[in-house]
């Protein structure tokens, strides 16, 4: 086993133990990203010289007696949308080519306080819109199990860089699934923390009533341990939780099953379903219940029309959020004509088209005529929000597949845009009711691709979906799979 | 309510977005499938149902109103695609 097969508690117990050095340790991965990444695309920037400087600093502080905490010292990496000063931050997108935030974000600071080594900037699909990290403007990012396969996006990069042990665990944001879908799709953790539980600060916002920072890790402790340094309340957001956060990590350990209520909804076991990933979900949950969990069958009705309210809500923040890239302050700027022309060949020449389709159809939206419409979807995401509190009257956690398939090929055409769309409805209602979400890698495939269960809490109850994760990777071995090495 | 090219047209113009003919025409394809999708949210009941425009539930945070350190002109200036001195340049807007 190599240094890099570690898991992030392992990594720390051997620093703390003096076997190896964050260098060494960072070493390793940035000589793993150089030998990986031409191949898997899953980073769009790395930073070695920074990376080496925080590793050394990380190293004297412990050989002082100051070590910083379990993350001290450990190699990560953070997508894209997450600014983290003097290192471009592009989203994926010629737009922002060549943007260097002159500020941290809030998660990054938080996560460089706990010493964590942060090595580069991850693909993603232009500003976080897919599912497939295709539509990333600069390069193709390919799923660890199987080369000519996604990852799964939006937060693509961030997932294959953690399953092909390129970093130890990652940051990614999820507006629709961005971090459940690619996780379940490389076979690692993905976590969705509540809305609020992380600041936005700093990170470009697509659709900002359900954009969140949340943490991948090969294990559901890896990935509790990031978001435990990451979340927390923050004044730079005002919709933020002032809440303090609990000992999730510490809760983990010991943790039983014994009593804990999973609800299966039956919406979410629709046709359209791939019969492996089905029957591997199943699997799962058969397996919860032989380690002391009760199931039942649940219902959130309002399910058949999320994919709608989303693609109605989303899209029409996203067309006021990306107005501010108007070729002025940073970024790309077409300068012909005047300034009615530098703004729509700025813009033109910048965006993508499914970035271009969802500002159009949140601007159609957003007009006066169409109103109606859109504060119809928001009335009915109220609806789906109590759905889940019905359900959650009666079921401590809700336990579902992730996606309707497993990854998919690269350049496998949905027949329309609508038809990805749908495929999204699982993830999405998490984020239209400001819940949390994980992904827990649970199988494979007769094809040897990943398949995760997603697992959703009450709002603010992160620590039950965590424990669930715990306790079924302490009965399986799943997690512990390596994708083959990249040729 | 079918999505005319005009309506694509209207949209492109508001969100300040050039596009040629040949991309109105997928739009017009992409959006129109969306709008009839949203269509069929007509059909759910949502009398008396008020709207959830965001999920921080709870949160109405008030700050305090204070100077407080911010980005220096040179910082918040590095990234400008045209300046000068202090100021951001833009093409001429009075004739």
């Amino acid at each position: 086993m190599s240094l890099t097969d570690l898991t992030i508690r392992g990594l720390a117990e051997a620093l703390a133990r003096g076997e190896t050095s964050s260098e060494e340790a960072t070493r390793a991965c940035l000589e793993r990203i150089r030998t990986t990444d031409e191949t898997l695309g899953a980073f769009l920037h790395v930073d070695e010289e920074r990376a080496l400087e925080r590793a050394r600093a990380s190293d004297a502080r412990r050989r002082e007696g100051k070590a910083l905490g379990p993350l001290d010292g450990i190699p990560v990496a953070i997508k894209d949308n997450i600014s983290l000063r003097g290192m471009p931050t592009t989203c994926a997108s010629k737009i922002l080519e060549g943007y260097v935030p002159p500020f941290d974000a809030t998660v990054v600071e938080r996560l460089e306080e706990a010493g964590a080594v942060v090595l580069g900037k991850l693909n993603m699909d232009e500003f976080a819109m897919g599912s497939t990290t295709e539509t990333s403007a600069f390069r193709v990012c390919r799923n660890p199990w199987d080369v000519n396969r996604s990852p799964g996006g939006s937060s693509g990069g961030a997932a294959a860089a953690t399953a092909a042990r390129q970093v130890f665990g990652a940051l990614g944001t999820d507006t629709g699934g961005s971090i459940r879908q690619p996780a379940s799709h490389c076979g690692v953790v993905g976590i969705k923390p509540t809305y609020g539980r992380c600041s936005r600060y700093g990170v470009v916002a697509y659709a900002s009533s359900m954009d969140q920072v949340g943490t991948f890790g090969r294990t559901v402790e890896d990935a509790a341990l990031l978001l435990q340094a990451i979340a927390g309340h923050d004044p730079r957001d005002a919709t933020s939780l002032d809440e303090p956060v609990p000992d999730w990590v510490g809760a983990l350990e010991g943790a039983s099953l014994e009593g804990m209520r999973i609800g299966i909804p039956k919406e979410l076991f629709v046709k359209g379903l791939d019969p492996e990933v089905e029957s591997t979900v199943r699997a799962a949950i058969a397996q919860l219940v032989s380690a002391g969990a009760k199931v039942e069958e649940i219902s959130l009705p309002h399910t058949e029309h999320a994919t709608a309210v989303y693609y109605a809500i989303a899209p029409a923040e996203a067309s006021s959020n990306l107005s501010r890239f108007d070729g002025i302050r940073y970024g790309l700027s077409v300068r012909e004509g005047g300034m009615r022309d530098l703004y729509e060949k700025t813009r033109a020449a910048g965006f993508g088209t499914e970035v271009k389709r969802r500002i159009l159809s949140g601007t159609y939206l957003l007009t006066k005529e169409h109103q109606p419409l859109f504060q119809r979807a928001q009335r009915i995401r109220t609806l789906i929000r109590r759905d889940f509190e019905e359900a959650f009257a009666k079921v401590d956690v809700i336990v579902s597949p992730v996606a309707p398939t497993a990854a998919r090929r690269l350049g496998e055409a949905f027949e329309s845009p609508v038809e990805s769309y749908l495929a999204d409805t699982l993830t999405l209602l998490c984020n239209l009711a400001g819940i949390p979400g994980m992904s827990v890698p649970c199988g494979f495939t007769s094809r040897g691709l990943p398949v995760g269960m997603q697992v959703l809490g009450r709002w603010k109850d992160e620590a039950s979906i965590l424990r669930l994760g715990a306790v079924y990777q302490r009965e399986t071995d799943w997690h512990l799979q390596a994708p083959p090495e990249v040729a | 309510m079918a999505l005319r090219r005009e309506d694509v047209f209207w949209a492109a113009h508001l969100a300040a977005i050039a596009i040629d003919e040949k991309e109105a025409e997928t739009y017009v394809e992409d959006l129109g499938a969306l709008v009839d999708a949203y269509e069929k949210l007509q059909a759910v009941d949502v009398e008396g149902v008020e709207p959830t425009r965001q999920a921080a539930f709870g949160t109405a945070p008030m700050r305090p109103d204070e100077v407080r350190p911010s980005l220096s002109p040179e910082e918040a200036l590095a990234n400008a695609p045209a300046r000068e001195g202090t100021s951001l340049l833009v093409p001429r807007i009075i004739e």
